[in-house]
């Protein structure tokens, strides 16, 4: 196997993004894994459209979108290899794989770039009572079965969890002629896109129920109904709200977690609350060199913001290697801490000497807060008050930090990013 | 014309036809569902018991304590994964030490081996995660832990690579008795006649043995509610640990499972329905709560998947294992409940010796007595793994990430005797869908191997047999 200096494990939105990104600063020795047929990642079947409005200023299928950095990548002359499945990385960053034509092979690599994406939570996790029979399904995997397969799951539908996933499914089963009885979401809020709600449920009159779950699932060969029933502040079922549907298919759209069984195994150090790495400024991990993007990192909402995060890990490797691949702490010195409302950030800490001039500062809330203030405090000088119409747990929100503001306070340990009614 | 029809291929089904096997009889097995290993065998503890629970001189003693000891020489025949990693049974209360002395003279009377009873420190020392009301412990170090399916599909295979034929899909309807003393079998899928039967049919025993005898037998299904947690908090017990055992069970184990992952269950539930493993919320709940109680801060959100499975329990709460007294020539094996895993081996043996009395059987020649299990690739060394890939390139590609199994052993398990022809058939073969994303990543991969292997159609691919279709149709009608 020839040596590579950056690998890049996964070739969905963010590896190709990171892989384009790290030959465009300058470095020619970069393999992309791919463990499917082809390059793309969940894109090749997220057929609707609405990608790219930020990156591209138009809107774009998902394979569309793929298409663009796929396109890139071939012209760029990147080396990926498909149907090849990543098994190890060392914190050594060896990465070993393995596939039909090679058979399992080991790669010293100067830098390793996270972008494994994330997966659906299944329906044990979850603990929904009831028989086990078939017809149950994430909603990503009936989205393959649908857009890549060419097949039905059923025609009578009920999606649990409100997730884009979900949502989109439950658009795109009422397209192939399918029922779509309704949407039940455990919390109080939808966890997906304001814009799917509105495209996917409203314009196709799916009702969306809130604080609602099912509670038992029919059907000992093949499934036949589901019960939802209300849930309460505690998200227990409230006895006596109990509401029979039946239906063929249940979907499962409760929320995804980063895909981060390789990274552990590394002995990357992972943040309990977004499911992935801990990483500073440069996006780096606890390892030296090795690097994470996109949703192995934190789920995004969007993929334009993939991209973009993305592309900085693939600078940033590139940058690590000139530097001359110096092993060591990769903390930095300023640590950000998310508080009252703001989940988490990424980055988590801040080497004030290795920022960009512009750093953008991802982070998630907890609730949906309206005409409330994204604050962001500097030790305890509060520096940023903005007003924001509306926030919910399934937007990313953003703050830009600014290099030379973080220059001229030398004594700066912590900054804080937290929301505020006032 | 068979000289013996066993009915279900549970284990005790498959136990008893891989024993016949090595004699020189027409075998045939029954089974109405779609594969081998699909009713109570697939949904239990997944433990070899040691043998001190049952009452002393009950078969469930007897059978326990040599099945048991048979375990080691067979799971090595099927090439299959047993680890003896003891049990603890723990007392909580003071007041109830007595009890675990109970057991362990009952154990000593049954003739479980190597039985110890701990004081608080010893078996805190063992398992630290025991609750701090820890009181004491019982000790048996021959108590272990099995993969149940592979035992069930093992057995199966040996039976079927010595001439046993697997009937699938095939329910017993009813049973007439001639004036010959044969038996004609009515099922779903044709008639057979056998001069011999064999009721191994689980939760349906009473229904089956009720269809030829006067002496009607009640079966009582009790369900058990079980969670499976992630391979993450596979070591958090290192035993099987039993609270004291009570009248309506052994009650809720944690236990690592031989695969890695932990096991926390089960319920006790009574149900009239035979079919009834819907899990509830309720049962969930006790679970947590039950288990709680004497291993602590249980990481419950680790929960990959939770099932049920039913015990027959039959009202004279002993194993009953014999000719029907008013039916010459039909054999029950019925109310096999916990210990039944434990003890199949050992029932496969004495309906052996029964039908040797009736029949007179004569060992066969060139009897098959070991078989290859799924090659697995797990744990295999870079040089084996290049070796296996150059052999045959299926076992480079990775099909079901969380196990990381390959398509290479997918193909094995189709592709073997008794081979699978369903999607929770190769789960259980090979574990592909089995971990933490619970097949949503390979489902459709999967589906893509069984109908390109069997060259079915998606549309006829099932979870397990029956109605249980995964795709309905086509999105578009093809042009």
């Amino acid at each position: 196997m020839n040596s590579y200096d950056i690998v890049i494990v996964g070739g969905g939105p963010a590896g190709l993004a990171a892989a384009v990104a790290a030959r465009e600063s300058g470095n020619d020795s970069i393999l992309i894994i791919e463990r499917d047929k082809e390059l793309g990642g969940i894109l090749n079947q997220c057929i609707h459209n609405g990608f790219g409005l930020h990156t591209f200023k138009e809107e774009l299928t998902g394979p569309e979108y793929a298409d663009r950095f796929k396109k890139k990548v071939f012209e760029l002359g990147i080396d990926y290899k498909l149907g090849t499945m990543v098994m190890n990385i060392e914190r050594d960053r060896t990465v070993t794989a393995m596939n039909r034509e090679d058979g399992m092979f080991t790669i010293p690599a100067k830098a390793v770039i996270l972008a494994m994406g994330c997966r659906e939570r299944a329906r044990g996790a979850l603990n929904i009572p009831g028989y086990r029979p078939a017809g149950i399904f994430s909603a990503g995997c009936a989205q393959r079965l649908v857009n890549i397969e060419g097949y039905m799951p059923g025609k009578e539908v009920v999606i649990l969890g409100s997730g884009d996933i979900g949502l989109i499914m439950a658009r795109r089963m009422t397209l192939e002629g399918a029922k779509v009885k309704l949407v039940a979401e455990l919390m109080p809020y939808s966890g997906g896109l304001k814009r799917n709600i509105v495209q996917c449920l409203d314009d196709f009159g799916i009702p969306l129920k809130l604080s609602h779950t099912v509670v038992d699932i029919e059907g000992k060969e093949h499934i036949e109904a589901v019960t939802i029933a209300e849930v309460g502040s505690d998200r227990k079922p409230v006895p006596g709200t109990e509401e029979r549907y039946t239906c063929d298919t249940l979907l499962l759209s409760c929320g995804l977690i980063p895909e981060n069984e390789l990274s552990v195994s590394a002995g990357i150090e992972m943040s309990p609350v977004t499911g992935g790495p801990f990483v500073n400024e440069s996006l780096e991990t606890n390892i030296s060199g090795v690097f994470a993007c996109g949703n192995v990192l934190h789920v995004h909402d969007l993929v334009d913001y993939v991209s973009e995060e993305a592309k900085r890990a693939g600078q940033n490797a590139v940058k690590y290697i000139e530097n001359g691949c110096r092993e060591g702490d990769t903390t930095g010195s300023v640590e950000i801490s998310a508080e009252n409302g703001a989940r988490y950030t990424v980055p988590k800490t801040i080497d004030v000497g290795r920022m960009e001039d512009l750093l953008n500062v991802r982070f998630r809330v907890g609730d949906v807060y309206k005409d409330s203030f994204v604050s962001v405090y500097f030790d305890d000088e509060r520096v940023v008050h903005n007003k924001k119409r509306i926030m919910s747990p399934g937007e990313m929100e953003q703050i830009v930090l600014k290099k030379d503001e973080l220059i001229k306070r030398k004594e700066l340990k912590k900054i804080t990013v937290m929301i505020e009614n006032e | 014309m068979y000289d013996v029809v066993i009915i279900g291929a549970g284990v005790t089904g498959a136990a008893i036809a891989s024993e016949l096997a090595k004699y020189d009889i027409k075998t045939c097995i029954l089974e109405k569902c779609s594969d081998v290993c699909e009713g109570t065998s697939k949904a239990n503890s997944a433990i070899i018991h040691a043998g001190y629970d049952a009452a002393e001189g009950s078969l469930k003693a007897k059978l326990n304590v040599r099945g048991n000891e048979m375990m080691d020489k067979l799971c090595e025949d099927l090439d299959i994964p047993f680890k003896r990693i003891g049990s603890l049974v723990v007392c909580i209360y003071k007041e109830a030490l007595p009890g675990l002395k109970e057991l362990y003279d009952r154990g000593i009377k049954n003739g479980v081996k190597g039985l110890k009873l701990l004081s608080r420190e010893e078996a805190l020392t063992m398992e630290p995660n025991l609750s701090d009301d820890t009181q004491g412990a019982l000790f048996a170090p021959s108590a272990g832990i099995i993969c149940p399916f592979e035992l069930n599909i093992g057995m199966a295979e040996i039976a079927a690579m010595n001439g046993a034929e697997f009937k699938l899909n095939t329910e017993v309807k009813d049973i007439k008795k001639d004036n010959d003393g044969k038996f004609r079998i009515i099922t779903s899928n044709g008639e057979y006649t056998a001069r011999y039967v064999v009721n191994a049919a689980g939760v349906y025993a009473d229904v089956i043995h009720n269809m030829v005898s006067t002496q009607k037998m009640h079966i009582t299904q009790r369900r058990g509610d079980y969670c499976l947690l992630d391979k993450q908090a596979g070591g958090y017990v290192n035993h099987v640990i039993f609270p004291q055992p009570t009248e309506l069970g052994k009650g809720v184990l944690i236990s690592p499972t031989v695969h890695g992952n932990l096991i926390v269950g089960p319920t006790a539930i009574e149900t009239e329905d035979k079919e009834g493993t819907g899990t509830t919320a309720e049962g969930i709940g006790e679970l947590t709560q039950k288990a709680g109680s004497h291993v602590k801060n249980i990481p419950m959100n680790k929960v990959i998947t939770s099932f049920a499975g039913l015990r027959a329990h039959e009202d004279g709460n002993d194993f009953i294992i014999g000719e029907a007294e008013d039916v010459p020539g039909f054999i029950d094996c019925a109310g096999i409940e916990s210990p039944g895993l434990s003890s199949c081996p050992a029932i496969g043996e004495m309906v052996c010796v029964i039908l040797d009395k009736l029949m007179n059987l004569k060992k066969k020649e060139n009897v098959i007595t070991k078989r290859k299990a799924v090659r697995r690739t797990e744990g295999l060394s870079t040089e084996e793994m290049n070796l296996l890939i150059k052999e045959n390139p299926a076992y480079g590609n990775v099909i079901c990430r969380c196990e990381s199994i390959t398509e290479g052993e997918i193909l094995d398990a189709i592709h073997r005797p008794l081979g699978a022809t369903t999607l929770d058939g190769i789960k259980r073969r090979t574990r592909a869908g089995m971990g933490r994303c619970q097949a949503g990543f390979c489902m459709p991969r999967t589906m893509e191997i069984l109908s390109r292997e069997l060259g079915i159609k998606y549309e006829d691919i099932t979870k397990s047999g029956g109605s249980s279709n995964i795709v309905l149709e086509r999105t578009k009608e093809e042009a």
